[in-house]
This record gives C-alpha cells, structure tokens and sequence, in this order.
C-alpha cells in the first residue's frame, strides 16, 4: 500500500498533526499600498503573496461584453525551494497553475458587474512546501476582498490525500510536502464552501474510485475550516481598518 | 498546538547540501496511558498502564513503570518478547530510532506493543508540549535522543504526582533502564532512578531462563585488549574510503566448504573478490554488507579447493595456523582479486537453528553452539541450561562480535525439541527457509464462515449452475486440497471448418469468495504466499476448513467454482472462451491411477469415462502444438516417500510414475492460465500478475554442451524450439535413462520462472520460455498459491463478477507483492528440498544399497552423482593420487579408466551420520572398479541383496495394508 508510513500507530502524521487537521494558517490583508487589494497568507511553510489590480479597463483584444475579463499570474520566487532554481516567468507549471487559478477565482467573482474591464491578480509564492496552488488561492480570496471587488461567496482551496491506518483508510488533509512526495495520490478542490459548489478538483494520480468519496469530503471538509478562518481575518482586517480611517478623519 | 520547526540539512544527489526545513506540531491532548492519572482525558480503551505495577525486581521494592532507551530495545529484543517485564513506556523517540535503524525489530516491538497483556504503552513524546526537546546548536543527534528520552522519564515522574491529590495509595515510580554510562550518571543527576538491563533482569524474581536470554552488547571496537582481529573502520572512514574509490562495498558470501574463506561480489570487479583468514574475513559473517580494500596484485590467489571444517575443540580466544590456504598458484588466470574486510556496513543477521557444543567443564555457562547452516561461524553463548540443551535443538541470535573474541557472541532465544525428533527437525527446516508457520492466529479464523456452512441460495442465483454437469477432478493419491476439476462434453454443432465441437471446461475452487480482499485472513495467505509441502507434513496458506474442506473440489459436494470454459474442435483448436463463477457439484474425486483404469477400460461407457478420453485425446493435441511451437519438455528427479502409517517414518522411496492423466490435467491447466494470463493483460495493462520465464544465458550451457558433446550430442540451444528438438533426438537406444537426464541438467542451466506486474516490463519480455507461450499466468491453484487468488480477484473485476479493490490496481503494492511472491517460492521449494534429504537419511538409517548412478558433473576432487532410483544425488570424491584431472575436457582419468559426465556408475550408500547435524549420505564407487578407490563388493553384499529383496517383499504387502498414505502434491504445473 502506498504511504504506510504516513500515519503512525497513535494516529498522528509525521508533522504531529492529526489526519483531519489543517497546517496553521495565518494571514494578513493590505500588505501593500501600490495594488488595489493584497493579501499575504502562510500555510504550515509554505507561503504566499497576492496582489490585485482592477478593475480597470481591458485591454482591446481581451475585452469582454459579457463580464470582467480575470487575467491571473502565477510565479514561484528563485528562493521558494530548498534547491535554488532559476524559475522562467511563464514557464509550463506557472501557466497550468495561472490557469487553473484563473478558474477557481473567476467562479468567485461576480464577473457581470463589470463588463469590457479586467481584473489582474498576481501571485508569488515566497516559500513552496506542499499545497502551493491551495495557499495562492486563499491568498487571492483574501486580495480580492481588499480590494473590494464584488464575491460571490469565499473561494477556498484545501488538498487531501490516502492514508492507512491499520489497513483501515484514512484520508489526511492539507498534505503537506513531505506527505506529497511520499507518492500517494493527491485530490486537490477549490470550492465555494457557503454554496457547496465545486470550482476545480485536480487528482495527481489516479485513485480508486472506492476512495473518491471519502477523500472528496475530507477535502471539502478543509475548505469549510478554511473558510472561518478566512471570514475570521477580513473581519479583524476591517475592525482595524475602520479605526484608523476614524483617526484620519478626526 | 503550538507550532515550531525542525530544521536540518541534508545532501542531494548531486552533492549539494540542502537545508530542509519541518514543520513541527506539538500537542496538549496526548494521553500518558496511566490508571493513576487523573489529568488526562482517557477513554476506558486508552488506558494501558496498571495502577499498581508491582515490581519483580529484587533492587526496586517499590511500584514503577519502565522507560528504555533505543539500545535496550535493539538489543534485548528476546527479553521484551518474554512474558515476564510489564508496564513499560516506548517513547516514540525510541519507536523511530529503532525504526530507522532495524526494521525486523521495529515489526517485533510492535506486536508487543499491540498485544494488550503486555502493558506496554507508546507515548508521543515527540509532539507532546511539554516533553519535546529542541536539538541544541552542535548537538548530536544521539545526545538530543537520550535528552528527549531524560526529559520524557522526568514529565512522567511528576505528571503521576500531580495526581497524586485524588489518588489514595503510592503512586508509582519511574525506572530509566539504559546501558549508557554517560547518560546514567546525567539521568541520576536530574533525580532520576536508572539502572542498567543486566543488573534489572539478573535480580528479576519467578522467571527463570530470562537471563539466558540477555544479549551480550558490547561494543565491537572497544575491545582492543589482546585483540585477535584488526579494527573496524568507522562508517564515515568507510564513506569516504568507499567515495574515494579506495573501498568497495560488497555482500559476504561465506564458503559453504571452508570456514576460513569466503567472497563478495563487488560491481566494478568481474569476479568475485575472493577473502581469505581470520583477519581477512574480520568477522563478517554470511549476508553481511562489508567495505572491503583489494590487496595488491603479488599478493592476489586462487580460491583453495579443500574442504576446512572449524574442527577447534573450544580454544578458547586465540587463532590457528591458516598456512593450509597458501594454495600453490599454477598460472596466471587462475588467480581472482583478493581482499580484505575492513569494515561492516550493515549487519543481516538473523536467528540461527543448531546444537550446542559439549562443554568440556561441567556445571561451565560459556557455551559454544554450531549453526545448522554450515556458513555461518560457532557462537559463544551463555546458559545455565546446557545440561538439558544439550540434547536439544535450540535457536539462537547473535549480538556482537568484539576484536577479542574467536567467536561472535550471541544467545539463547529458545529450544526447539530433541535433536533426532521429527518435528523439531521440520522446525529446523521451516525457521531456516523462513516459512512462516505459526497456527493461525484468531483475528485470521475470525474470517472464516462457519464449520457447517452451506452455499447462500442467493450466491447459486448469481452464477452458473453447473451442478448437473458431470465434472471430475483428477489429482494424486491422498491429495485433500483439490483445486480443480474437469468435464468435457460433445456439443451439437460442427466448426466452420466442419469438425465436431465440444465444450470443455475447467473449474477451479472459488477460494477468493471466502478470502476477501484486506482482511487478516487475506494478509496472512498474502504473507505465506504459497502451501509449503514437507514429505510428511504439509503447512497451509489458508486454514484448513477452507484448504480441505470449503474450497476443496470433492466429489459429490457442491462447491462454489469458478471455471473457465472453452468451445473447442476435434483438433483441439480453440473456437472461444467464456469465463464464469458456477457452482458445481464433482461427479467423482479420481486418482491418476483411477482416471487411467477408467480411460483403457473399453468395457466402461458411462458419462465419466467418455468425458475423461474425449479431453484425453484433446490434451494430446494440446501437448503436441505445444511441442510443436518449441515447448520444453524438461525433468527434475521426483520422488515419493511410502511413509510408515504409525510412526511417519519413510520406509521406501520411488521415483514418481508419471501416467497420460498426469499430462492431461496439465494441459488442461496450462490452455486455462494461457486463457485467463490473456485476458487479465489486456484489461490491466499496468497491474494484472503474470509469470514469465526468460531465456537462458547463453553462456550458462557452456559446461552441458561439452558434456553432450563427449557423449556424441551437438545440441542447438539458439532457441527452445532448436534446443527442444535437438533434445528429442539425443537419444540412445539402449540407455533409456540418458534422454532424462539430459533434460534433468538442461532444467538446472535455465533461469527461474518469476512472477510480475504487467507494467513492470515491455510484451516481448512477457514470454515464458519453457512453456514457449508469449503471455502466462497462475490461475488453477488458489488453495496453495497466492498469487492464482490474485488471478482470481483481477479475473473477477474484469467480468464483472466482483467489485474491484484499490489495493488491487495499485502498481506499487504489485511489485511488492511479486517480490514476496517469488522469496517464499523459492523458499518453499528449498525447504521441500531439505525435507526431502531429511527422510532419506531417515530411510538409509542402518541400511546400506549398491545401485546404478550416472554422472551429472566432474569436478577437480570429486564426480557428482545422481541415482535415479531414489533422484538423491551426491559427491563420490576421488583421491587425487590416483586420478588426474583434465580441466579442458572436464574428465577425471585413472589408468584406462575414464570418468565423464552422463556415464553409468554404481555406488554405494550409506549414511554417515558421525556429525548429529549435518547427516550425510555416503556415496563409494562400486563400478568401473580401481583397486584401493572402489568399494570391494564381498559375499556380504551378497547376502544383503537377498535381504534387501526380502524386505522389499514384506514392505510390499504393508503398503497394501496400509495404503498410500504419501500427501506430496504433483508437481508444478
Ligand atoms: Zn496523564
């Protein structure tokens, strides 16, 4: 079986956690005054920033009559691993990884409010230890609410993956890199927790179909924690934000 | 929780050094497992510390719970698996120090810890709050370890106090049990009591012989004082030497002839780097992963051709002479690279079966003890026991080996029955092949259905009802694990091309409707991988209500089947194949004598006998395309026991008698395996388990061809079709035996046959050679062979007869799978074999025979011989006086007799039986008679002969009292 070693006999994985935990999440919105919106969140080690402009009038060629055109950049910084790698802007993984960010946001945005405009998000990941496509798109969330732009519900990302306990499965969530490199399959979903509504799911190899459910809702699971902890911080954000905007206009 | 990071470095492939960098979790809601506690929010099941844990040991009269560190528990493995120490905290430092650093061990400290009488609790110390340790800047590692392990016994001490408020009576007490002086006196500092295992175990009360049991640790190289061997490197010497191309690493592979000698083979040398001596083995002991320094050319040998047996009656510590291996170097090409060992990488030790010494000091506890396996070195054990030991079969497993023992030292781990006994020999047999063969444990019959179980009328409804079909099974006498059975019947129709059609089918026992996927019933058949087969006992892979009983095809019971059935036409052209789960009902359960008297007997026309000659005649057919497309027909020297009904002892043997039936099972279940190995292949390109056979290495015929070749024979090995006619056509008329043997050497130049996952290879390497079939697999025999249920369970999936598990498409798990597959093959086919040499020691016990042999081999010293009556083979030495040695020719010439592979001998047997351990039969030259070298046949023989002849006639009437009473399976299909 693959990855027996995931989950020890007392139940907890190799970092401690136990299989239904996230990684510590933290994060913080407004980092930067340039962009319209951005937001810096950390998941266990891996760690992320994003930037929103917009919306602002599209380009010609990408201009859309029906709604807001989203134009997504993702890119992991020369540091991000542990082996220093000189990472081209746009290069294969980054475009799939744009683009499958790009799907999962524009699932979020309420696109019709703005026709012939573009919203661009850009994404760095500072620090890449497993999860790096869900910790972006909580970043992204957490941006486009700084920046204002009109949601439909929190877009949340959470990965989960196959463990045994005893021969008994048991899916791990927020798999780290150490369980992702252990070669077990991977289920990645982006979802709209408050609606139910699933706005990517990814699976890295294939996993039996006997396993899908489980694995999906423990996923699901994750995105529902991630969504608290989300609302948590954007509600802490604007505290902060009214009480300064009071001293200004004092 | 509380989060922090571990970080350390590490090196890539390339060399770089990396910084890893782990995220670490510590945890408030771990639970100390202690009836005393009252601070941790155990559940009833979660507890598994006594609140009163009395005390066995004389130096503590106080209640306490037990913490060791990692080395107790590597070392003193055979201690902890005595029923005698409880209450004890694994700390998970330790769990994963152990882990990391021997997995055998790790498997054994978990089934302690699993088993619920044993009170052994494993705590997370790791990813607790309060216990975990950060490693300090230049800390070592081991340093940090004993720290976390010092800090964890310290947290228990006081957490059980701060419960003490509630809790009315003495709250028990912490023991730290280390044998690390330094880390003692540090632990004693910190207030906390330790003590070493020795002194704990030696004054532990009511559990006599768990002494016998502690290892003797110490560490190699510290004892330099009248050391008789060199040093060890250490590892990081090893590394670099290894790095820097000055050291190679290889596996020791003792001598099985010469206790002073052995080899490793190194991948950057063509040969074997041959090791020679005390000092330049430097205790390496068999299987062993070593560092080894080549020696410089002048001083390179060959590998000496004299037998060396370690004859030292107990010498104490010192070394013999070892001038006896300066062979004399003839010519250049005879020498091989020699070295030396200068370092172990990692130790394969395991436990070993034997006897021990004869003291020659009464009332002595220093003991030596020969292993049963000839490559492995004496060991020096401790015991007060050895008055009853002596006589005993005992296992034993080593511990070290220090500079200044002649010995490795080792201990006792337990007896397995008086030497001589019949099942303390198969216990030999069983541990030394490393058949698993414990009785089935209770969570394995959980599983099983009940005694009376009758087949579920809704299980009939979902399949084929082929009970009024009439299907036979033909197998050997007294076989009681039938897996499969036949039936063959004329259809109405013709074939296309006009011929008469019939439908045939094979049915084979439905045992994966029983051994469901992942459950302990399933793990275990997994484990054991096959039935291992004794001469007179057999060891199963699954239980016997299945093995016997449920899954056993017996004639007039309804079984759940599961068949496969062909339309075929009268030339035994296959018109199409269907596959199905049934439940059948067998006309009769028939012997291959029996399905033979029913086939020649013309006067029989009933259903059974004319569906037995119609697939007679079709496996005739079948067998002759086979041959036809290049099949071998090859041999292996079979033989059976007649066994003594009262006191299993063999009293005859005979070679098989192998009849048409035989052959026309076998046909049938090979088109059976070649059908399904199809099928599964094309709907699991990734995971479906085939077998195949790969062509021989050329140069592996080499020595055959030559002896073929002195005997008149040109053979064509190019490929098997070549190689299966020239075979056809060597024979010689008036030496019937000649053709056999020559298929029996051909079979012993080819390769092993091996299970595999389809992914695994590309289509051409599918084939299987002997078969000369592009694609096979193992369908028929589900009872015995782990890997037809597997067959099944795919074959199943793909038609849809049963659900598909994810274990089951898993390519990883496969390969796993495969590999312990082909391991406990090979294993049950040595052990079979060893079995076999058992009884015929048994059998030649104060008896003696002249019979006819012929020649397999010739080596420099010695012809080897096999005797087809019995299929034993065996040396004949030749004295180097008398006989000269041609090394071109590979003949052995003395005067005008000349002795060459394939000719006809006679010999004489006896059985030697002056070494308890290693019986053996002794092979004399009869005939072609050279004075002072052949036995002289005297007018004893003579007398000997009627005798025998009169034996033989008395056995004959017993046999038919008593019937067949022989178990052995056939052979492999
Ligand atoms: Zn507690």
């Amino acid at each position: 079986m693959p990855g027996p070693d995931l989950l020890s006999s007392q139940g907890l994985r190799l970092d401690g956690r136990r299989p239904n935990e996230l990684r510590r999440i933290r994060c913080k919105l407004g980092v930067f005054t340039q962009p319209d919106g951005s937001a810096y969140l950390e998941q266990g080690n891996t760690k992320v920033l994003a930037a929103v402009y917009g919306p602002h009038q599209a380009s010609k060629s990408k201009s859309s009559s029906e709604g807001v055109v989203v134009n997504c950049q993702y890119s992991m910084a020369t540091f991000s691993t542990g082996e220093r790698k000189n990472r081209p802007r746009g290069d294969r993984k980054s475009q799939e990884m744009s683009m499958h960010l790009r799907q999962a946001l524009t699932a979020a945005i309420k696109t019709e409010m703005y026709p012939r405009s573009q919203i661009d998000i850009y994404v760095e990941v500072l620090q890449a230890d497993g999860g790096a496509y869900c910790a972006s798109v909580n970043a992204s969330t957490l941006a486009l609410i700084d920046a204002g732009i009109p949601l439909k519900a929190y877009v949340c990302s959470c990965s989960a993956s196959m463990a045994y306990k005893d021969g008994v499965p048991e899916p791990l969530l927020d798999v780290g890199h150490v369980e992702e490199a252990a070669g077990g399959v991977t289920l990645t979903v982006a979802s709209l927790p408050s609606t139910g509504s699933i706005a990517l799911l990814e699976l890295s190899h294939r996993l039996h179909s006997d396993y899908f459910e489980t694995v999906l809702s423990r996923a699901m699971q994750g995105c529902r924690d991630i969504e608290i902890i989300l609302d948590k911080a954007v509600r802490e954000h604007l505290a902060e934000g009214w009480t300064k905007q009071d001293v200004i206009t004092i | 929780m509380q989060w922090t990071t571990k970080t350390f470095l590490t090196k890539t492939k390339r060399g770089n050094v990396l910084k890893i960098v782990r995220e670490h979790y510590l945890r408030d809601d771990l639970l100390c497992g202690s009836a005393v506690c009252n601070i941790c929010p155990h559940k009833d099941d979660e507890i598994v510390l006594d609140n009163k844990p009395e005390s066995i040991c004389k130096l503590f009269d106080f209640e306490h719970y037990l913490v060791l560190d990692t080395n107790v528990v590597l070392h003193q493995i055979d201690v902890l698996e005595e029923n005698a120490l409880k209450n004890i905290i694994i700390l998970q430092t330790v769990l994963e120090e152990v882990k990391h650093q021997n997995t055998a061990i790790f498997q054994r400290l978990l089934e302690i810890v699993g088993n619920k009488n044993r009170k052994f609790y494993s705590f997370v110390n790791e990813h607790h709050k309060d216990t975990y340790v950060e490693r300090n800047p230049h800390e070592k590692q081991n340093d940090r370890n004993d720290r976390a392990i010092r800090r964890a016994a310290s947290w228990y001490a006081s957490h059980l106090l701060l419960s003490k408020s509630d809790f009315d009576g003495k709250i028990p007490q912490i023991i730290l049990l280390t044998d690390d002086e330094n880390n003692r006196k540090i632990a004693q500092k910190e207030g906390i009591v330790c003590c070493t295992v020795k002194e704990y175990v030696e004054n532990i009360t009511g559990f006599a012989g768990l002494v016998d049991k502690l290892s003797k640790n110490v560490i190699p190289e510290t004892c330099s004082k009248d050391a008789l061997y060199p040093a060890h490197l250490t590892p990081s010497q090893i590394h670099s030497g290894i790095r820097g191309g000055k050291l190679y690493q290889g596996t020791f592979h003792a001598s099985r002839d010469n206790f002073l000698e052995g080899t490793a083979v190194v991948s950057s040398f063509d040969k074997p780097i041959l090791l020679q001596g005390h000092s330049g083995i430097n205790r390496a002991i068999d299987g062993d992963i070593v560092a080894i320094e080549i020696l410089p050319k002048e001083e390179w040998r060959k590998p000496s051709d004299i037998v060396l047996e370690d004859k030292a009656d107990d010498p104490g510590d010192t070394l013999e002479e070892e001038a006896l291996l300066n062979t004399k170097v003839d010519s250049e090409d005879e020498i091989t690279p020699t070295g030396k060992v200068v370092g172990i990488i990692r130790r394969k030790w395991r436990q070993y079966c034997g006897i021990l010494l004869p003291s020659k000091f009464p009332g002595a506890t220093r003991h030596l003890f020969t292993p049963a396996e000839k490559r492995i070195p004496r060991v020096r054990i401790e015991t007060r026991q050895s008055d009853i030991l002596i006589s005993q079969r005992i296992l034993v497993a080593l511990d070290s080996w220090p500079r200044n023992s002649r010995y490795p030292l080792g201990h006792f781990v337990r007896s397995l029955g008086p030497i001589g006994d019949k099942d303390a020999e198969n216990e030999v047999i069983l541990l030394e092949h490393d058949v698993p063969h414990a009785r089935f444990s209770e969570a394995v019959l959980a599983c099983l259905p009940p005694d009376d179980f009758k087949i579920p009328e809704e299980e009939i409804k979902k399949r084929v009802d082929l009970r009024s079909i009439c299907i036979c099974s033909v197998d050997p006498p007294g076989c009681t694990d039938i897996d499969d059975a036949l039936h063959a019947r004329p259809l109405p129709g013709l074939s296309p091309d006009g011929l008469k059609t019939y439908e045939v089918g094979v049915h084979i026992a439905d045992v994966t409707y029983f051994v469901r996927p992942n459950t302990a019933l399933d793990k275990e058949a997994a484990a054991r991988s096959t039935t291992v087969y004794l001469v007179d006992r057999r060891i199963d892979m699954v239980p016997g209500l299945l093995s016997s009983n449920l899954c056993s095809l017996r004639g007039g019971e309804e079984r759940l089947a599961f068949s496969c059935v062909w339309v075929v036409d009268e030339n035994a052209n296959v018109l199409s194949t269907k596959f199905h789960k049934s439940v059948i009902k067998s006309s009769s359960a028939m012997t291959y004598e029996e399905a033979q008297i029913a086939i020649d007997d013309s006067t029989r026309n009933d259903e059974i006998a004319s569906s037995l000659r119609t697939l007679n005649s079709l496996a005739k057919k079948l067998k002759q395309k086979r041959l036809d497309n290049g099949a071998l027909l090859l041999a292996s020297p079979e033989i059976r026991f007649q066994v003594d009904s009262e006191t299993h002892d063999p009293i005859e043997v005979q070679a098989k008698k192998i009849m048409d039936t035989n052959s026309m099972v076998e046909e049938f279940m090979l088109l059976a395996n070649v059908s399904v190995a199809e099928r599964v292949a094309t709907d699991y390109p990734r995971c479906a388990l085939l077998r195949r056979h790969p062509s021989p290495q050329p140069h592996s015929f080499d020595t055959f061809l030559k002896a073929a070749r002195q005997q008149g024979f040109e053979l064509d090995v190019s490929t098997n079709k070549s190689f299966s006619k020239s075979l056809n056509e060597a024979v010689i008329p008036d030496r019937p035996f000649f053709n056999t043997l020559l298929r029996i050497m051909a079979t012993r130049c080819m390769q092993q046959a091996v299970y595999f996952p389809s992914g695994s290879r590309t289509q051409e390497e599918f084939y299987h050679y002997g078969l000369a079939c592009p694609i096979y697999t193992h369908f028929t025999s589900p009872i015995r062979r782990y890997a037809d249920v597997i067959v099944h369970r795919l074959l199943a999936a793909s038609i849809g007869a049963d659900v598909s598990h994810a274990s089951l498409l898993d390519t990883k798990a496969a390969d796993a799978l495969c590999d312990n597959l082909n391991y406990r093959h090979r294993q049950a086919q040595y052990a079979g074999r060893a079995s076999v040499a058992l009884n015929t020691h048994i059998l030649f016990k104060n008896r003696e025979e002249i019979e006819s042999a012929v020649v397999l081999a010739v080596k420099r010293n010695a012809l080897q011989v096999l005797i087809p009556k019995y299929g034993l083979e065996g040396p004949i030495y030749l004295p180097s006086d008398k006989f000269r040695y041609n090394e071109e020719e590979h003949v052995q010439i003395c005067g005008d007799v000349i002795l060459r592979t394939f000719d006809e001998l006679t010999v004489r047997l006896t059985l030697d039986s002056s070494n308890l351990q290693h019986r053996k039969l002794v092979f004399q030259l009869v005939k072609p008679s050279i004075p002072g070298v052949s036995y002289i046949a005297d007018e004893q023989v003579e007398k000997m002969e009627i005798e025998e002849i009169d034996k033989k006639e008395n056995e004959k009437k017993r046999k038919e009292s008593t019937g067949g009473k022989n178990k052995k399976k056939k052979s492999k299909k």
